[in-house]
């Protein structure tokens, strides 16, 4: 279904769009973002804006699992994927390991970044289960903060990979062995 | 972190407790003023200046009128009474009427029915601007002009906003004596807070007369008051609520005019209001860090110790006042609360150029001064041969002692912290060891907890907090205070929880409302925990009295006894202990037990306390800048390596102590120092505000570089509790002091690792290659600049120093406050 302005062209499109496990069928303007659609259209403020030009992460969403910036995604393209947002990760009221350790240790102050850097830091959690502190600043390389200096945010992240590590069987021949930290507490993933 | 406070006495303060927005930030579920959605909202859009300097001609709206979908226009002549934060520098309006000073000065405001036909509406607005000559910088801006084409019609000549010159003492005799005198010039760079969150604002004005404005501001009340002027509207129908702020730094300190705007435009559409500033539209909103040229003329002893001190600074200060008058005095009120200098000379000079204005950035005037002055005495140590970390505490001042320029130096760590950075760090070894490329450098510094004076004059609370205690034995603190990250919304709770014998958890905070929270002046000069923090055991001591007295009754306890102290009764952990010589007796009380008792006997449980600062300003103009109730005190040790085929400087890492007084918090504690040093890490290697011809080079958070996870090092701090007298448990400041001693310390590393000295801010691969070349053909090894204008400074206002070894009687005796 086309909405057409006044001289013709086509201003706003159907879309289904899946967020969350659940899915919206929308009809949005066809060139408002992601983010936008997220916040404006589906009451999704839980994902911030820094900058709305790719430039500071603070917009990070999942796209099938993939950290992606939602303020330079057009949500036509994204019919057929899964979108997860901040939102997502509580589960029956339960907050995610990670937004645990983030709360415990410093690592949201002003908060505004906290969603999109607690995305990134679940996709890489769910790719590598015990990051080292280097895999870490990686990954989240792209995503800014101009409170914490980084720091707490990379012991939250570690500290939540482990007791998330802790929580789960652990299959005997994956190669992981789960270390107490060395010097500064960082927490490595041991060499095969 | 180290340092651990524990076994204190205290059962909450003391502890790294999660923040207490910890989880709702976390969950996503903490909504910022732009993520505020009412019904009917229309969407405002500021049409910006495109010119640096110029008058205004005519503006013609009619075609963005025409557009569908626009509901109101508004320009300067429907907002014409000025503001400005400053009560001496009231020289704004929210959308200019006849002249603009800047690139992005705003002129017109839209409110439409999307942020799309708003922004379609302002590029509709045809505006004929004629041209004034423009300065851009410092020395344009000092250089003589017509009087119809100064950018402001005030202020001391030309484009000379302030001009400032003090002495105190006898400097003549001072260099006099001197057997050395150093002389040198120094320059730090122009910067933006670049806050993650862009400024936004939702007003709502209705039917009855009223309006609610929700900002991300960090001054609430000064923006309620500005309001009121500028709307021309009783300060009671207006309401401010100052929404979680998404980073402030000092940025967000201003009244703004996309605020004044969306309440017009609520008024003249009756319908909510929201305009959010695009991350371009701050960077021209900005009121960011100076741009400061510095000379330092410094007389000294063989053992260094300091005989005079003449200092000059020429400020940069853009477009508009805002808080610039303070800034200048700043940047020259804290040089004498560090080191013993008997005789001091400052002269500071500020200049309106065509720039976005500057204003407060972190450490506010004194990040500038400090890079110069440790630099400075980095220099002087060499020269004398003298171990720069042992040199800087032979001529620390002292605790309980005046400054030349009257400023009250309380409880003073300074000393411990350089002790604990030096040691950690082995210092004294690795300065004279370390190979060619590699070096140590150490910087120290000092910042106030909390401005001694209010923004404007008045004799009234800086600060108060509101307490109400529900028959289910839960507690209500109220405060105008705004949490912007630093964790004051925790200081609150926990403070209140101390004093009441409660958890963190028990405690419920509503803040940042002029609506239904007693007064708090705002989230600057780091004034919020001591402050705050004050009035909050005032009022919780309050009620603990009459809870006590009801508890005393029920567990009939001897009335004597307690008043003897032989007996008492202690509140911790939601109890009432009993307690005979310090040992429990055997009866308590819950806290929500005895709180229906309390209720009964006294009635309804509220009670309000606040705080004041003593008079502190010294006998001359200007002294209302500078004086706090507790200075915190900072040392920092950082190392770097330096590649000498590229330029490139990279820390690797740093070791920081500071003197908080003492960690209500401390994981929130090193939260706020690992953020000082990286935002200080920012301006030293890559934060730059670069302007061709007005425009900003790089209003983008990818071309304005900041520190990524990547290149921040590790951070190793030291927490030095010296238990200020007058502060809340003996806090001082945390959020901008551990910012101060970092600049000068990389400068001092890289002279030690490569023998050059970078006496400009940022330090950029190409300023050190620069230097490197000059040192390999034996040029002076130095960036920087070559001198200052040769200005003619005002008849100096001199003021006999207060000698520091006299500290008046009355504030050694200042009882600690330590309830328990």
């Amino acid at each position: 279904m086309n909405i057409s302005a006044d001289n013709g062209s086509t201003i706003a499109e159907r879309l289904r769009l899946r967020v969350n496990d659940e899915r919206h069928d929308l009809v949005v303007a066809l060139n408002k973002t992601l983010l936008e659609v997220l916040r404006e259209d589906l009451g999704l403020t839980g994902t911030k804006h820094g900058c709305e030009l790719g430039e500071c992460g603070t917009c990070t969403v999942l796209i099938d699992g993939e950290p992606m910036l939602s303020c330079l995604l057009l949500p036509i393209e994204l019919q057929d994927c899964e979108i997860e947002t901040v939102e997502s990760l509580a589960q029956g009221g339960h907050p995610h390991e990670l937004q645990i350790a983030f709360a415990e240790f410093g690592a949201s102050q002003c908060g505004y970044c906290t969603p999109g850097m607690m995305m990134s830091a679940k996709a890489l959690l769910d790719e590598i289960p015990r990051p080292s502190r280097d895999q870490i600043k990686k990954h989240l390389a792209g995503n800014l903060c101009r409170c914490t200096g980084y720091l707490q945010i990379l012991e939250a992240i570690e500290i939540a990979a482990k007791r998330r590590d802790a929580a789960r069987p652990m299959p005997l021949d994956d190669g992981l062995e789960g270390s107490d930290g060395g010097e500064d507490g960082v927490v490595e993933v041991a060499a095969e | 972190m180290t340092d651990r406070a524990s076994g204190n006495g205290y059962s909450v303060i003391g502890r790294s407790l999660p923040k207490v927005d910890g989880l709702r930030k976390a969950t996503g579920r903490t909504v910022y003023a732009d993520d505020l959605d009412l019904p009917r909202m229309l969407y405002g859009k500021l049409l910006g200046s495109r010119r640096p300097h110029a008058r205004i001609v005519s503006i013609d709206v009619s075609r963005a009128e025409a557009l569908r979908g626009v509901k109101a226009i508004i320009t300067g002549k429907d907002l014409p009474v000025k503001y400005g934060i400053l009560p001496v520098s009231e020289d704004e309006y929210p959308l200019e009427i006849d002249r603009v000073r800047f690139v992005g000065d705003p002129i017109v405001a839209v409110a439409a029915v999307d942020e799309m036909t708003a922004e379609e509406a302002v590029r509709l607005i045809d505006v004929e601007y004629e041209d004034l000559p423009t300065a851009f910088d410092i020395e344009e801006g000092l250089a003589p002009i017509d009087e119809a084409d100064r950018i402001h019609d005030y202020g001391a000549h030309g484009n000379v906003h302030k001009e400032v010159h003090l002495e105190f003492g006898d400097l003549d005799a001072g260099f006099e004596a001197a057997t050395h005198v150093f002389e040198n010039t120094y320059f730090y760079s122009g910067n933006n807070h670049l806050a993650m969150e862009q400024h936004a604002a939702v007003a709502d004005y209705g039917a009855d007369g009223k309006l609610t404005l929700w900002s991300s501001t960090q001054t609430p009340h000064y923006v309620h008051k500005a309001l009121a002027k500028v709307l021309e509207m009783p300060a009671g129908r207006i309401r401010v609520i100052a929404t979680p702020v998404g980073g402030g730094f000092g940025g967000k300190s201003d009244p703004f005019p996309h605020e004044f705007c969306a309440a017009k435009l609520s008024m003249a559409t009756g319908r909510p209001v929201k305009i959010t500033l695009t991350r371009e539209e701050v960077f021209y909103a900005h009121r960011g860090r100076h741009p400061v040229l510095m000379q330092v003329k410094l007389g000294v002893m063989d053992d260094g110790s300091i005989t005079a001190l003449d200092f000059q600074s020429f400020i940069d200060g853009g477009g508009y006042g805002s808080y610039g008058v303070a800034s200048t005095y700043y940047t020259g009120a804290l040089q004498t609360v560090t080191y013993k200098i008997p005789a001091y000379r400052f002269r500071g000079v500020r200049v309106f150029t065509n720039k976005p204005p500057c204003g407060p950035k972190r450490g506010h005037g004194t990040p500038q001064p400090r890079y110069a002055l440790e630099i400075h005495l980095d220099r002087v140590a060499e020269a004398l041969g003298l171990d720069p970390a042992a040199y800087r505490k032979s001529i620390c001042v002292d605790e309980y002692t005046m400054t030349a320029n009257h400023m009250r130096v309380t409880s003073c760590g300074l000393r411990e912290c350089i002790d604990r950075v030096v040691e950690a760090s082995d210092f004294a070894v690795l300065r004279d060891t370390l190979p060619e490329g590699q070096g140590i450098g150490i910087g120290i510094g000092s910042y106030l907890s909390g401005a001694g004076l209010p923004i404007y004059w008045n004799k009234m609370p800086h600060t108060s907090v509101d307490l109400k205690v529900d028959r289910g034995g839960g507690v209500t603190a109220k405060c105008m205070q705004i949490d912007i990250g630093q964790g004051s919304d925790s200081v609150l709770a926990m403070t209140v929880a101390e004093v009441l014998g409660i958890e963190q958890d028990d405690v419920k905070l509503i803040c940042a409302d002029t609506d239904t929270t007693p007064i708090d002046l705002g989230a600057y000069s780091s004034r919020v925990t001591f402050m705050m923090g004050n009035a909050a055991i005032q009022a919780a001591e309050k009620i603990r009295e009459k809870i006590l007295a009801a508890a005393a009754e029920k567990l009939e306890i001897d009335g004597e006894a307690l008043a003897a102290g032989t007996e008492r009764l202690r509140a911790a952990h939601g109890h009432i202990v009993h307690e005979i010589d310090g040992i429990p007796s055997g009866k308590s009380i819950a806290f929500r037990d005895a709180v229906p008792l309390a209720e009964a006997k006294f009635g309804q449980l509220s009670s309000t306390g606040s705080y004041t600062p003593q008079k502190l300003a010294g006998p001359y103009k200007g002294s209302g800048v500078g004086p706090t109730p507790a200075y915190s005190y900072s040392a920092a040790v950082v190392r770097v390596d330096v590649d000498t085929e590229t330029g490139i400087v990279t820390p690797e890492k740093v070791w920081i102590g500071h003197d908080i007084g003492r960690a209500i918090n401390p994981t929130l504690v090193r939260g706020q120092i690992d953020g000082s040093v990286y935002m200080a890490l920012g301006e030293i290697f890559m934060e730059e505000q670069v302007f061709r011809k007005g425009l900003h080079q790089f209003p983008s958070m990818l071309d304005y570089k900041s520190l990524t996870f990547l290149e921040m090092p590790p951070v190793e701090s030291f927490l030095v509790e010296t238990e200020d007298a007058e502060g809340p448990f003996g806090a001082k400041e945390v959020g901008q002091g551990p910012l101060l001693p970092m600049p000068p310390a990389v400068a001092n590393a890289i002279y030690n690792a490569v023998g050059v000295r970078i006496d400009e801010l940022p330090i950029t691969p190409e300023k050190v290659m620069a230097a490197l070349d000059r040192k390999a053909k034996g040029e002076s090894p130095r960036f920087g600049p070559d001198g200052v204008p040769d200005y003619e400074w005002p008849q100096p206002i001199k003021v006999d120093p207060v000698w520091y070894d006299q500290p008046p009687e009355e504030w050694v005796e200042t009882k600690r406050r330590k309830p328990c």
